[in-house]
C-alpha cells in the first residue's frame, strides 16, 4: 500500500523518504536471551512513530540501546548520519535525541524549576571553575528560566514552579519529564510510555503536547501500550515482538494485519484492537 | 592471666554479662568482667601496660624478648622465669610489640612463624595482652616448591573459614539487600563466648561449640527481630540501614569490650602437632577445615534440596515475584538471619581455636568477607564461597611475594582490581537494565 | 562533680584542632554523600593521604611546608581519581566498600616495614611543622577569656584552622548555589535521569569526590600539625565513622550542617564523659572503670549513629522534606 513516508510499500524494516534515525543489525542478549535483534529499521523524520509489542517484545531495550544506556552486542546506528555506536548516552543526548522513562525519573529532592533548569544545554555554570563567579552564568540562568517558565506555563504546571517535584501526581512527573527534556530543544524525543500511570484528565493535555511536538518539527519516537493513543497521534506505527521488527506501516493499516494480531494479542485475537489498553506496570522489560 | 582458676563466682558474672548481650539489656545492672580481672593492675591509677606471657607447650620461657615500638617508644621488654614480661608506657595509641627471633631457645620457634609482630591496642584499654604461642622451630628454609605448598593449604584453611562466615553475609544481602557491617562482629561474638564457655567456664568443647552456635543463632534471631524487621517495616531505604548496621557493629564490639576485657583470648589450648609432607599444621586445623567443609555441602544442600532453601533462593532472586507465589518472605528472611548467625558464630568457633581472639577480630575481618562476597557476585551463596577460597589464597599466598604485613591490602587491592574488569563478580550475572 | 570544670573543658572542644579536623573531614562528605549521593566509606584515607603528602615532601623532599600543602592536596586529588575511575560507574554500594577497602590499603601501606624509610611506618613522621609554627604572629602569653583561654600558639591554629572551614564553607556555599551545584543534586536523586539530560555524570562524580577529598585533606593536615605527629593507625574505620556521625547529626545536604554537627558532637562527648568520669570517682556508677568510661563513649558514638539515621537522617539542619537518602 503506499503511503508518504515510506519509499513503496509498509514492511518491515523499509526505507524511508527522510530517515532521522536508522539501525542495522542491533542485537542484544542477556545470558542466552535474545531480548532484541533488529535487523533493519528507519524512524521517518518530522513525524510521529510508535513502537508497539507485546510485553518483552524488546521495546524498552531497544530504547536503552539507540540512547545508550545499554550496550548492544552487535549492530550500529545513525542518528542524521552520525554514527552512535558506542557513543555514551550523555553525548547521545547532547546531539539532540532525548529520551523519557518507563518508571519517571523526575528529581524529586529538586524543585519543578530546578528540574527544568537542568534540561537546558550549555549552561556555563555547569563548569565547575565557572561555577564560583555568578556574573560568568547569571545572564544565561536567566534566559534559561524565561523559557523554563514558558514551557511550565504550556503543559500548566507553572502553579507548582517552586515546589519540589516529589509533591507532583504520577501525571504531573510525566508531563514535567516531557517538558525537562524540551529545555534542549531536541531533534528527536523518545518517550518510553508517556501515558502509564496517567489519569484520564491528563491524557488529552499529554495527546495535545505530543501533537504541539511535531508542529514545532520535532520527530517523536514513542513505546505504547495505549491503542487508543497510537491510533489518534501516530503517524506510522513500528511493531516489535520477541526482539524483532515484525510489522510496520501506517496505524490504519498496522492494526488490520494478521501478523501482528498473533504477535501482539495472542488470547485477545478476537477483540477489537481499538478497545485493547494494556497498561502493565513493572520493572520487566517489555 | 589465668582465667582457668576463676572461681565460680567469677564465672558467674561472666555468664550474667554474656546475657546482657544476647538479650540487649543495658549492661548496667551486670559486674562486668574487665573491671576485675584477677591479678591485673588497678585500673583506677591510670597505668598503661603492654604484657604477655611467653610459653612452649604450656611451660613458660624465659630469657626471651619483645620489642615495642610506636608513639615515641622504642624499648626492650624480657620475660622472667614465669615466661612474663611486661612494659609500661606513658600514652594511649597502637603499638607494635616484635619478638627477637634470636632470643628464642635452641629449637624453639613461633607457631605461627608468619607473625613476628603483633600490635598492642593501647586506645580504649590500660593493658593490652600480646601473646606469640610457641612450637617447634619452622624456620628452616624450605624449597620454594614446599613454601608454594604450605602457603595453599594456610589459603585454604583461612578460605574456607572466610566462606562459613561469608555465606551468611551472601545470604542477607540477598535476601534483604543489606550489607551488613555487623557480620564481623557476630563473628568476634562466637568467638568470645567460645572462650566462656570452653576456656573460662571449662566445658568440654563440643558442649562449649553447641552452646555458642546455639547462642549465635539467637543473636541473629534477636537482632532481627528487634531491630531489622522492624526497621523494613519503616521501609527504611537500604544504604540506611547500612549505616545502622555501622552504628550496629560499634555498639557491638564495645560492648564485647565492656563485657569481656581488651586482653587477646587464646582459646585453643594444647593442641597436637601434625605434619604432613612440609605441612605443619594441628589437629585443630584439620579439623576446622573438615567442619568448614561439611558446612558448606550442608549448606549447598540445604539450599538447592529443601523448601526452605529453594524459596530462600527464591526471595534472593526476586523478592516481590517471590512473596506473589505465596512464599513467606519475611519468614524466609527470619530463618536466614538465624542461619547466618549460627554459621558467623560457628566461624568464630573456628577461627577462634585456631588463632586469637579479642574484640576487634570480627571487626578486622569483616573486609575481607565483603571483599569475599563482592568478588564472588552479590548474593550467591556459591559465589561468596568462590570469593572466600580465592581472598584465603591470595592472603596467603601472596605473602610468598610481598611482605607478611601487606597481605590483608593485596587482597583487597585484588577486590578493587576484579571489580575494575567485572563489577558483577566472578559468577554473578550482569543486571540487566530497563 | 566539679560542674565548672566539666562545662569549661566541653566549651574547649567547641574551637579545637581536633573538632575543626572533623569539621572539614565532614564538609567534604556533605560534598560527597549529601550532594551528590557518593557512599565514600574511605573519608579518613583521604584526610591522611593530604597529611602523608604534606608531611613526606616536607621531611623526604625538604620542601617549604606550604608547598607541601599544596603536594598533599594533590595527592588526595590523585587519590580521588584512582578510587573513582573504577568505581563510580557501579553502584553506590560497591563504591562503600570499595573506599573502605582502599582506606585500610593506604593505612597498610603507611605501616608496613617496607616503606618506613619515607613513611615512617607505624611510628609515623614527626617534625614536618615547623614552618607553620614559625609563622605565628602572636607573641608569647595567653589570649581570651573563661573557657576560651589559649597560648599563643594554639590560638594561632585554631585561627588558621577555623579560617579554612569559614573559606572551605564559602566555597561550598558558591558552588552549591551555581548550575553545577544542581547537577550534583540531580546525579544524587537519579544520575540515569541526568544522564538522559546530556550531563557527563561520571566527570561531576568524578569532581565532587576530588573537591570533598580535598576539604579531608586540609582536615588531616589540621589534624598531623596540631599533634605534630601523623601516624597511620589514626586513620582507621574509627575516623571514618566519627565524620559520619558528625555529617548526619548536623544535615548532610547543608553548609552549617558540618560546622554546628561537628561542634555539638564533640561538646557533647565531653559532656558526657565529663559527667561519667565524675559519677564513677564519687562511685556512683560501680560497675565502672575510669577506662571503660572512655569505651562507653564509642559505643554511644555508635548509637548515636544508629539513632540519628533511624529516627532525624536530616539532622539538625536539614530540612524535612531534604532527606539525604535514596534506595
Amino acid at each position: 500500500m503506499a503511503n508518504e513516508i515510506s519509499i513503496g510499500a509498509a514492511a518491515p524494516g523499509c526505507k524511508k523518504v527522510d530517515p532521522i534515525l536508522v539501525a542495522d543489525n542491533v542485537m542484544r542478549q542477556f545470558g542466552g536471551l535474545t531480548a532484541v535483534n533488529v535487523e533493519h529499521v528507519e524512524i521517518p523524520r518530522g513525524q510521529i512513530t510508535a513502537l508497539i509489542g507485546p510485553n518483552g517484545a524488546g521495546k524498552t531495550t531497544f530504547f536503552n540501546l539507540l540512547t545508550g544506556f545499554d550496550k548492544p552486542n552487535t549492530g550500529s546506528w545513525t542518528f542524521e548520519g552520525k554514527n552512535l555506536a558506542g557513543v555514551a548516552s550523555y553525548k547521545v543526548a547532547r546531539l539532540g535525541m532525548i529520551r523519557t522513562f518507563q518508571l519517571t525519573k523526575a528529581l524529586s529532592l529538586l524543585t519543578v524549576l530546578e528540574n527544568m533548569r537542568l534540561g537546558a544545554q550549555n549552561q556555563p555554570g555547569e563548569n565547575f571553575l565557572r561555577a564560583l563567579i555568578r556574573p560568568l552564568w547569571s545572564k544565561h540562568e536567566a534566559a534559561i528560566t524565561v523559557k523554563a517558565d514558558d514551557l511550565l506555563k504550556r503543559f500548566k504546571l507553572d502553579a507548582k514552579r517552586e515546589d519540589y517535584a516529589a509533591g507532583l501526581s504520577g501525571g504531573q512527573r510525566k508531563l514535567l519529564e516531557m517538558a525537562r527534556a524540551l529545555m534542549s530543544e531536541p531533534k528527536l524525543v523518545m518517550l518510553d510510555e508517556p501515558m502509564a500511570g496517567v489519569n484520564p484528565a491528563l491524557t488529552q493535555s499529554l495527546l495535545d503536547h505530543i501533537k504541539d511536538l511535531k508542529k514545532n518539527g520535532t520527530t517523536v519516537l514513542f513505546v505504547e501500550h495505549d491503542m487508543h493513543m497510537v491510533r489518534h497521534i501516530s503517524d506510522w506505527v513500528i511493531v516489535m515482538a520477541e526482539g524483532k521488527v515484525v510489522a510496520e506501516g501506517p496505524p490504519a493499516q498496522v492494526m488490520k494485519d494478521p501478523a501482528v494480531i498473533d504477535a501482539y494479542l495472542g488470547a485477545h485475537a478476537d477483540t477489537d484492537l481499538g478497545t485493547v489498553a494494556i497498561n502493565v506496570p513493572g520493572k520487566a522489560g517489555n | 592471666m589465668n582465667h582457668l582458676t576463676l572461681g565460680k563466682k567469677r564465672a558467674f558474672s561472666l555468664w550474667l554479662g554474656a546475657l546482657s548481650i544476647v538479650f540487649g539489656m543495658l549492661f548496667s545492672a551486670t559486674p562486668s568482667l574487665a573491671a576485675s580481672p584477677s591479678p591485673s593492675p588497678s585500673t583506677s591509677t591510670e597505668q598503661l601496660l603492654i604484657k604477655g606471657t611467653i610459653k612452649n607447650e604450656g611451660e613458660p620461657v624465659a630469657g626471651v624478648s619483645v620489642q615495642i615500638t610506636g608513639n615515641g617508644v622504642d624499648a626492650k621488654a624480657t620475660s622472667g622465669a614465669d615466661g612474663k614480661w611486661v612494659l609500661e608506657v606513658a600514652t594511649k595509641g597502637v603499638y607494635k610489640v616484635e619478638i627477637l627471633l634470636d632470643s628464642l631457645p635452641e629449637g624453639v620457634g613461633l607457631r605461627d612463624p608468619e607473625t613476628t609482630v603483633r600490635e598492642a591496642n593501647l586506645t580504649a584499654t590500660n593493658t593490652a595482652a600480646v601473646l606469640f604461642p610457641l612450637g617447634k622451630d619452622l624456620r628452616v628454609v624450605q624449597p620454594i616448591g614446599d613454601q608454594i605448598i604450605v602457603r595453599v593449604f594456610s589459603g585454604l584453611n583461612l578460605g574456607l573459614l572466610l566462606a562459613v562466615a561469608a555465606i551468611g553475609i551472601s545470604l542477607i544481602f540477598g535476601t534483604t539487600g543489606l550489607n551488613n557491617f555487623a557480620h564481623g562482629d557476630m563473628l568476634t561474638f562466637g568467638a568470645l563466648f567460645t572462650y566462656l564457655f570452653y576456656v573460662v567456664f571449662e566445658w568440654p568443647l563440643l558442649i562449649a561449640a553447641t552452646a555458642t552456635i546455639a547462642l549465635s543463632a539467637l543473636f541473629g534471631w534477636s537482632q532481627d527481630a528487634a531491630l531489622w524487621r522492624p526497621l523494613r517495616k519503616r521501609r527504611l531505604g537500604l544504604n540506611q540501614m547500612m549505616i545502622v548496621s555501622i552504628g550496629f557493629s560499634i555498639v557491638i564490639r564495645y560492648i564485647l569490650l565492656l563485657v569481656f576485657g581488651g586482653e587477646t583470648k587464646v582459646i585453643s589450648g594444647e593442641f597436637e602437632a601434625v605434619v604432613i609432607g612440609p605441612i605443619n599444621t594441628t589437629v585443630n586445623s584439620l579439623g576446622s577445615m573438615g567442619i568448614s567443609v561439611i558446612t558448606l555441602a550442608a549448606v549447598a544442600l540445604f539450599l538447592t534440596r529443601t523448601r526452605i532453601g529453594k524459596a530462600t533462593r527464591a526471595v534472593s532472586d526476586n523478592t516481590s515475584l517471590a512473596a506473589s507465589t505465596g512464599i513467606d518472605v519475611e519468614r524466609i528472611i527470619r530463618i536466614v538471619w538465624v542461619v547466618a548467625g549460627a554459621l558467623t558464630g560457628l566461624a568464630g568457633i573456628l577461627y577462634g581455636l585456631q588463632f586469637q581472639a579479642n574484640w576487634m577480630t570480627g571487626f578486622q575481618i569483616l573486609l575481607l568477607l565483603f571483599a569475599a562476597v563482592t568478588l564472588g557476585g552479590l548474593g550467591t551463596a556459591l559465589g561468596a564461597t568462590v570469593g572466600a577460597l580465592i581472598i584465603g589464597m591470595v592472603v596467603e599466598v601472596s605473602s610468598l611475594i610481598i611482605p607478611t604485613d601487606l597481605k590483608y591490602a593485596a587482597s583487597l587491592i585484588i577486590l578493587i582490581l576484579v571489580l575494575l574488569v567485572r563489577p558483577q563478580g566472578v559468577l554473578g550475572k550482569k543486571q540487566r537494565i530497563g | 562533680m566539679d560542674w565548672l570544670n566539666i562545662g569549661s573543658l566541653a566549651l574547649g572542644e567547641l574551637f579545637s584542632p581536633f573538632t575543626a579536623t572533623f569539621i572539614l573531614c565532614a564538609l567534604g562528605l556533605s560534598v560527597h554523600f549529601g550532594y551528590t549521593g557518593l557512599l565514600n566509606f574511605g573519608q579518613a584515607a583521604f584526610a591522611a593521604v593530604g597529611a602523608y603528602g604534606m608531611a613526606i615532601s616536607v621531611l623526604t623532599f625538604g620542601l617549604p611546608l606550604g608547598l607541601g600543602v599544596l603536594i598533599g592536596l594533590l595527592a588526595s586529588a590523585v587519590f580521588a581519581v584512582i578510587l573513582g575511575i573504577p568505581t563510580l560507574r557501579l553502584r553506590a554500594d560497591y563504591l562503600a566498600i570499595v573506599t573502605i577497602a582502599a582506606s585500610e590499603v593506604f593505612r597498610y601501606f603507611m605501616t608496613t616495614i617496607g616503606f618506613a624509610k619515607v613513611t615512617g611506618g607505624s611510628n609515623g613522621l614527626s617534625q614536618f611543622g615547623e614552618d607553620f609554627w614559625a609563622a605565628n604572629p602572636f607573641a608569647e602569653g595567653t589570649y581570651g577569656f573563661g573557657p576560651f583561654m589559649y597560648r599563643a600558639d594554639e590560638l594561632w591554629i585554631r585561627l588558621v584552622a577555623f579560617s579554612i572551614i569559614a573559606l572551605g564553607a564559602v566555597f561550598v556555599w558558591l558552588l552549591m548555589r551555581s548550575p553545577w551545584g544542581r547537577v550534583l543534586k540531580g546525579i544524587r536523586e537519579d544520575e540515569d535521569a541526568v544522564r538522559s539530560l546530556g550531563k557527563n555524570v561520571f566527570a561531576y562524580k568524578l569532581q565532587a569526590l576530588i573537591i570533598g577529598g580535598a576539604l579531608a585533606a586540609l582536615g588531616g593536615m589540621v589534624f598531623v600539625v596540631n599533634l605534630s605527629n601523623v601516624q597511620p593507625q589514626s586513620w582507621g574505620t574509627t575516623f571514618t565513622f566519627m565524620i559520619w556521625t558528625v555529617l548526619l547529626l548536623g544535615g548532610a545536604a547543608t553548609i552549617l550542617g558540618p560546622i554546628v554537627g561537628g561542634m555539638v558532637f564533640f561538646v557533647l562527648l565531653s559532656v558526657t564523659q565529663g559527667i561519667m568520669s565524675g559519677l564513677v570517682e564519687i562511685g556512683a556508677l560501680p560497675f565502672l572503670t575510669l577506662p571503660q568510661v572512655g569505651q562507653i563513649r564509642f559505643l554511644l558514638i555508635g548509637l548515636a549513629l544508629m539513632l540519628l539515621v533511624i529516627f532525624r537522617p536530616q539532622g539538625i539542619f536539614g530540612n524535612k522534606k531534604e532527606l539525604q537518602f535514596n534506595g
